[in-house]
């Protein structure tokens, strides 16, 4: 026989077998809460029960703090946790890691069944989302008239631009009939004033809250509408139907409101900026034309008579000086043909016989004596020599 | 200028929403810039543009946001104008 346990031993034993039995970690368990207790320390204490039974549930702060709701005694919920013992008293307990309220998980089932047939009808197709209009003139909003949803989508229009007007179209945003007044509330718009782009809008709250927005009626109203549309429903982390088929989803109604509105600041600012376009464009104009003008100008200048004389003038010149260069040249030549002449010339003058020691004798009539016969004695002859001339007297 | 631009600039800037103004404005610049224009011509866009641009400025600054709220009557509805909560 082994030894006896303490019941320490017992209990730990019990608490590691229970641990290690995977069909008792992450089990869920649905119940109703009794003996809700939170503790100053932020863990909650409760006991889930139904009609025969009851377990002993603790659910630390950590976990409490993210679950977004505190149960209340009388709640049915569904508990995901571990099975483990609380050695102390010897006592099984629910380490509840997840708790939500019994008929969220069909909720949720409802929800992704319509998803997915919506998805397969192509509502949701990126094909089918339109653009948002840059400058809407009217802003169509399907809210609440009493949410701060409303309040909100105002402020951020009227901060950003007040330009546009403002088209609400009040419906109830939860509740069971909800649905049906918001697809009314979408159709009275388009019928009555039919605005650039609608937001489809409701502040945070629980799954069950923002309920209406996974409505089949609503998604296929969206679907349908002529402008474009945006859902602006819940919180950041809050995925809706409307979401889905909305042209835009917007995390929360002051976003949406944002998304369809260009801001005041960055259109003065485009204003000024084409302000200062169209300056440089005007001056530029002018700069062109001024250069035109310098260049028609000239080209005008040289057709005007002052030019034509002015160039004639020139001309005349030119040929003046070619003519001028052309005469040189022709006196030059005919100063040479001179020479050459004056040198034949010398040639056959007798002047140049007498030089080689002839002379000429004349009579004193100056008729040139030829022969002997024609001089009689005691004559006077001219005697000519190549210097100068003298007399003589014929002796026989 | 087609003829319908030149309805346009017979408008008076003061008629017009901001969204017209604004794309006056760029129309305005896109043919200062094509440059084909006589200069007499230029001058005159230019004041209209200096003009559209001052009402662009005008609505920015002093556009208040106006809201109207559906209400059904008579089978129909009807716009009315929306009675905001106190800020």
């Amino acid at each position: 026989m082994a030894e006896a346990w303490s019941v320490s031993e017992l209990n730990r034993y019990v608490r590691q077998s229970l641990e290690k039995d995977f069909r008792l970690q992450g089990v869920r368990v649905t119940g109703e809460v009794s003996g809700f207790r939170a503790y100053p320390s932020g863990h909650w204490y409760f006991t889930l029960k139904d009609e025969a039974a009851q377990v002993s549930c603790v659910l630390w702060r950590n976990r409490a703090e993210k679950l977004g709701f505190t149960p209340r005694d009388g709640d049915a919920v569904e508990a995901q946790g571990n099975v483990t013992l609380y050695e102390a008293r010897g006592q099984y307990q629910l380490d509840v890691a997840w708790l939500q309220r019994a008929g969220e998980g069909e909720l949720y089932r409802e929800f992704t069944r319509l998803k997915a047939r919506l998805e397969a009808e192509g509502l949701f197709a990126p094909e089918r989302k339109r653009p948002l209009p840059e400058w809407p003139r009217t802003i169509g909003l399907v809210t609440s008239p009493a949410g701060a949803a409303l309040r909100d989508m105002l402020n951020v229009i009227r901060r950003r631009f007040p330009m546009a007007e403002v088209l609400l179209s009040p419906t109830p945003v939860q509740g069971d009939d909800a649905p049906p007044q918001i697809v009314a509330a979408l159709h009275a718009l388009v019928a009555a004033a039919r605005p650039d782009v609608i937001i489809v809008a409701r502040g945070g709250g629980s799954l069950e809250d923002l309920w209406a927005f996974n409505d089949e009626r609503v998604a296929r109203a969206m679907a349908a509408l002529p402008v474009p549309v945006v859902s602006g429903v819940g919180h950041e982390t809050d995925f809706t139907i409307a979401d889905f088929v909305a042209d835009v989803r917007a995390p929360t109604p002051s976003a949406a409101a944002e998304l369809v509105t260009p801001s005041r600041d960055q259109l003065r600012n485009q204003v000024n900026a084409l302000a200062a376009q169209m300056a440089e464009a005007l001056s530029s104009a002018i700069r062109d034309k001024r250069i035109s003008l310098r260049e028609q100008s000239a080209q005008l200048k040289a057709l005007s008579p002052q030019a034509r004389l002015a160039n004639a003038r020139q001309r005349a010149d030119d040929l003046l000086a070619r003519a001028a260069v052309a005469m040189t040249h022709r006196l030059a030549l005919e100063r040479e043909r001179w020479n050459g002449l004056a040198q034949a010339l010398n040639g056959v003058s007798p002047l140049a016989v007498l030089s080689r020691g002839y002379a000429v004798v004349t009579h004193p009539d100056g008729a040139v004596v030829r022969k002997a016969s024609e001089v009689k004695e005691g004559e006077a002859l001219r005697v000519r020599v190549s210097e100068g001339e003298f007399g003589v007297q014929v002796n026989e | 200028m087609s003829p319908k631009a030149k309805a346009k600039t017979a408008e008076a800037v003061t008629e017009l929403t901001f969204e017209q103004a604004f794309q006056e404005l760029e129309d305005i610049i896109r043919q200062l810039e094509a440059g084909q224009l006589a200069l007499d011509g230029a001058l005159l866009l230019f004041e209209r543009a200096q003009a559209l641009a001052a009402r662009c400025g005008a609505l920015l600054d002093s556009a208040e946001l106006k809201v109207r709220q559906l209400v059904p009557k008579e089978g129909g509805y009807e716009l009315e104008d929306f009675e905001e909560a106190g800020e």
